[in-house]
């Protein structure tokens, strides 16, 4: 029903068509993420791409109005951390852009410059509610991956919003390796480069180069060892993240951000003190490496118990399966987090991570970044009736829903190959 | 004239690889008090065909009434306000529990909001031989010195301290098949197991289950041995026209070799019959020296296996075209797949799947992760249980998935609602219990809930296709493996012992 109301959408966001209209969707339970908590019977207004509004009324006259009762209406889903564009074929090396192990360069790499908008996956998260990400390579050949990017999901070719908005690096077992073979390295390595970054250009001048990074290395981290952009370190044991936490004291500048903490929850007091958010995978439970022997589905929970800020995404499954994000979250809540707080961990608590008030949020003002859900979002059986972004309705169909459009009926007379709806 | 002295057979020639024990006596021997030399009888050489038993042992339990839940019992029903009786491990009634004869003091358990459903099947797993924490000294599960390695058993090298066995309890799984991995054309022996901690695999091994044979196509093959280790050239496979011709040359192989025990056996029989022949008896040249058996190949013992129906195929295949390869391969050599696993394209060939009665063992949605799962769709479990007869099969593959399997199922149930495949929880749930079974050769012993049935059972928190739902109870043999609320039944393996979060939530 809902389809059959939503204009022709276009691959190109922001069609001017598209937005010179004000749309209304009415009816649905609202999760705004914002002081008005859920809005049950809503109606939340768009128009030129933001809200103008949210609340029990009526639609405005001259409004399109999207029934959307019984539906659940949720900000577009805001990953916060995803290879989705980087990589077509994770096997095959020249499709796949999540990391450079055969370069020189490591801070100064970034995820913007890899990006493709017809990636398939692109198309693929999307229909599930996605509708912006942070992009962020791997570190391959040291211990930064490069900085980190924000996109949308309309495939369009303007999808990267913002650039440089973080800097991955790791420590830990991982960290340990890359820097030649212990933790001890791997520490000594990242002081150096924040070092030589923050003696850049009296240092590079006088000796010609730092002690540990290239020039184009150390302009690169500049942004970061002042504080300008986060530094989301992946780090997983309860004592390097203690470690970690040290580098408040030594560089109360910079920003930090906790990719993992696995083992958080026994420094969650800690890391909450610190003030440090963290992106954990919820359902790390395995002690499949020594640095993380006390996994437990209770970590996101307990990490929210006690006060830290938790978003929720998973490292290993960022290029095609973004989407399990959602099951992720769902799962979270099983284990004891708060819908809410698991519910904000996919949306506005990332997009707040990289800056963004108006994203991840309903509210007038922010991105009408809207999605409408036929139950629940965090359920397994739920899914997305319409997506927008932006103000602008997108395609609900990706390369797979092609696919087994095409392979619904085996019965036809000619080949599938014939066969495109 | 040479007299024979029957001795009784140690072992007779059963199915496809039964053996002697190798102390068993095969040469002739002196008999004193005979009154002219005779030697014994020599035995049939025969191979043990369990040489590596089950010790497995039910843990105690006790008879219990679980009342009042909604209830599916894997055949596809589903019972609302039903009960299920456990009684001697076994499950004794399902449906009403007015109906029901029961000791009067049996055990209770109020089954009020929850769900119970028959404990769940991982067809695909290889937890114990890729154990956590997964370092270098835990690999395990592939043995990759040549595309044809029939002759290794995963049970071999399965370390049962393995944490991921006890998460998978947490999730419900009861019985699991544990796998070589997917380097060779033939990988070897998968085992299937019940998940109960023990201190060796022969204590958790299914007892009476068939044994069966991994198999891969596509990728991994070619990948591991003709551009593998470093090397260039490698050795065959490097293409899929390599896979097949390897898999051809082996089982020709193991038709001769097949061919060879037939003779022997036949022409043992013909011996035997001349020995008691009192006719022959008359012939001064007697009945002549018994023929000589083969020599024992392991590999090929695995596959002979195969081509006598009693070891079940399982075969790893993406791609729809190649399944289709596989299947005219299965004809040419006279044996069947039991199931193909990961079948990322299956919804290509639902139909031809389900004509050849061949399950699809699927994930509900991973894809994209190298180009022979570059067409996996959300739909394909639904899709391939959509065909006339089709069998479907949710599967993990995964040390994480297996803890959520059901989870699996319903992602894909709703994928399918939402290409207009309407399939009701309850028979969704076949995908979990019922067909793993039937593609396992085990479903006379468990995977519904019927009485006469294993009381492999699990106790859900609600409805198990919701995303907050967790097992609270699950019984294996009737006896409790897992209780949420109480971690004195939540079990800390060997390796958690003394370590950072011993006995906590996982």
């Amino acid at each position: 029903m809902i389809r059959s109301l939503l204009l022709a959408a276009s691959l190109v966001a922001l069609a001017p068509a598209a937005l010179a209209q004000t749309v209304a969707i009415t009816g649905g339970k609202i999760v705004t993420n914002t002081a008005q908590g859920v809005i049950e019977d809503g109606t939340i207004v768009m128009r030129d791409g933001k809200i103008v509004s949210v609340s029990t009324g009526a639609p405005p006259a001259g409004a399109t109005v999207i029934d959307a009762d019984g539906k659940w209406i949720t900000p577009g889903l805001f990953a916060a951390l995803s290879r989705a564009g980087l990589s077509e074929l994770d096997s095959e090396d020249p499709t796949n852009d999540t990391s450079a192990p055969g370069s020189d360069f490591q801070a100064s790499l970034r995820a913007a410059d890899s990006f493709n908008p017809d990636d398939t996956a692109i198309d693929v998260t999307r229909i599930e509610g996605f509708t912006r990400a942070a992009i962020v390579g791997s570190p391959a050949n040291g211990l930064f991956g490069g900085y980190g990017a924000l996109i949308d999901f309309s495939g369009s070719f303007e999808s990267v919003f913002a650039r440089d908005v973080v800097m991955i690096a790791e420590l830990g077992e991982a960290g340990a390796g890359a820097a030649g073979g212990s933790r001890a390295a791997a520490w000594q390595w990242l002081l150096t480069a924040i070092d030589d970054a923050k003696a850049y250009p009296r240092g590079f001048e006088e000796d010609g180069e730092g002690d540990l990074i290239t020039r184009k290395e150390a302009i690169a981290l500049k942004p970061v060892v002042e504080g300008r952009v986060p530094l989301m370190v992946e780090v997983h044991n309860a004592s390097d993240i203690l470690q970690l936490l040290t580098l408040r004291q030594r560089e109360p500048r910079m920003k930090l951000v906790i990719l993992g903490a696995t083992e958080g929850w026994r420094v969650a007091d800690q890391i909450a003190a610190a003030g440090v958010p963290v992106i954990v995978n919820p359902l790390t439970n395995l002690p499949d490496r020594f640095e993380i022997l006390s996994a437990t589905l209770e970590n996101a929970g307990r990490l929210e118990a006690a006060g830290v800020t938790v978003a929720i995404a998973d490292p290993g499954e960022s290029t095609h399966n973004t989407r399990f994000i959602l099951q992720l979250a769902g799962n979270a809540v099983a284990n004891g987090m708060s819908w809410d707080a698991a519910f904000k961990a996919i949306s506005s608590v990332p997009a707040a991570l990289y800056g963004r008030n108006d994203l991840g949020v309903l509210r007038q003002g922010a991105i009408a970044d809207v999605v409408i859900w036929n139950g629940d979002p965090l359920e397994l059986m739920a899914s997305p009736d319409a997506v927008y972004i932006a103000g602008v309705s997108m395609p609900m169909e990706s390369r797979q829903t092609k696919l087994r459009d095409r392979y619904l009926d085996l019965g036809e007379q000619l080949p599938q190959a014939y066969e495109r709806q | 004239m040479q007299v024979w002295k029957l001795v009784p057979l140690v072992a007779l020639l059963a199915g496809a690889c039964a053996t002697t024990p190798a102390d068993a006596p095969t040469d002739t021997a002196q008999t004193p008090e005979a009154a002219e030399p005779v030697k014994a009888m020599p035995t049939r050489v025969a191979y043990n065909p369990d040489p590596y038993p089950s010790t497995y042992k039910p843990l105690p339990s006790d008879d219990v009434l679980i009342r009042n839940a909604t209830v599916f019992d894997g055949l596809g029903g589903e019972i609302l306000a039903g009960a299920v009786l456990i009684q001697g491990g076994k499950i004794t009634a399902v449906g009403s529990e007015a109906a029901m004869t029961m000791p009067a003091g049996i055990r209770t358990i109020d089954g009020t909001g929850r769900f119970v459903t028959p404990g769940i099947i991982d067809i695909h797993s290889h937890l114990g031989v890729y154990p956590s924490p997964g370092i270098s000294a835990h690999q395990d599960g592939n043995e990759v010195s040549g595309p044809v390695t029939a002759e290794v058993w995963a049970e071999h090298a399965i370390w049962p301290h393995d944490p991921g066995f006890t998460r998978a309890m947490a999730g419900g799984i009861t019985a699991m098949q544990i796998l070589p991995g997917s380097a060779n054309l033939f990988g070897g022996r998968g085992v299937i197991i019940k998940n109960v901690p023990a201190r060796t695999a022969q204590g958790m091994k299914f007892p009476d289950a068939p044994y069966t044979l991994k198999m891969a196509c596509g990728e991994n093959p070619k990948r591991v041995y003709g551009y593998g280790g470093g090397r260039f050239p490698g050795s065959a496979p490097f293409s899929r026209m390599g896979n097949i011709a390897g898999y051809r040359e082996a089982w020709q192989r193991a038709t001769e070799y097949k061919r060879k025990w037939e003779k022997y056996n036949a022409d043992f029989d013909a011996w035997e019959k001349k020995t008691k022949s009192p006719a022959e008896k008359t012939d001064d040249k007697g009945p002549g020296d018994p023929p000589n058996a083969p020599d024992r190949n392991l590999e090929l013992d695995t596959l002979m296996g195969v081509l006598n129906g009693d070891i079940l195929v399982q075969h790893h295949c993406y791609r729809a075209d190649e399944m289709a390869q596989v299947i005219d391969l299965s004809h040419e050599f006279g044996y069947k797949v039991s199931a193909f696993h990961h079948g990322v394209e299956a919804y290509k060939i639902a139909d031809l799947l389900a004509k050849e009665g061949i399950c699809g063992a699927l994930w509900a949605d991973w894809w994209g992760f190298k180009a022979e799962a570059y067409d996996g769709i959300r739909e394909n479990i639904p899709m391939v249980h959509n065909a006339a007869n089709g069998c479907a099969i949710v599967h993990s593959d995964d040390a994480n998935g297996i803890q959520r399997l059901n989870q699996e199922a319903a992602k894909a149930l709703g994928d399918g609602a939402r290409a207009g495949i309407n399939i009701s929880k309850a028979v969704a749930w076949t995908w979990l219990s019922r067909n793993p079974a039937k593609a396992l050769g085990i479903l006379d012993k468990t995977g519904t809930l019927e009485a006469g049935k294993a009381a492999d059972v699990v106790i859900w928190s609600g409805d198990p296709f919701s995303v907050y739902t967790r097992a609270d109870l699950v019984f294996v043999d009737g006896a409790i493996t897992w209780d949420r609320n109480d971690p004195s039944r939540r079990p800390v393996v060997d390796f958690e012992l003394g370590q950072p979060g011993e006995g906590d939530v996982k």
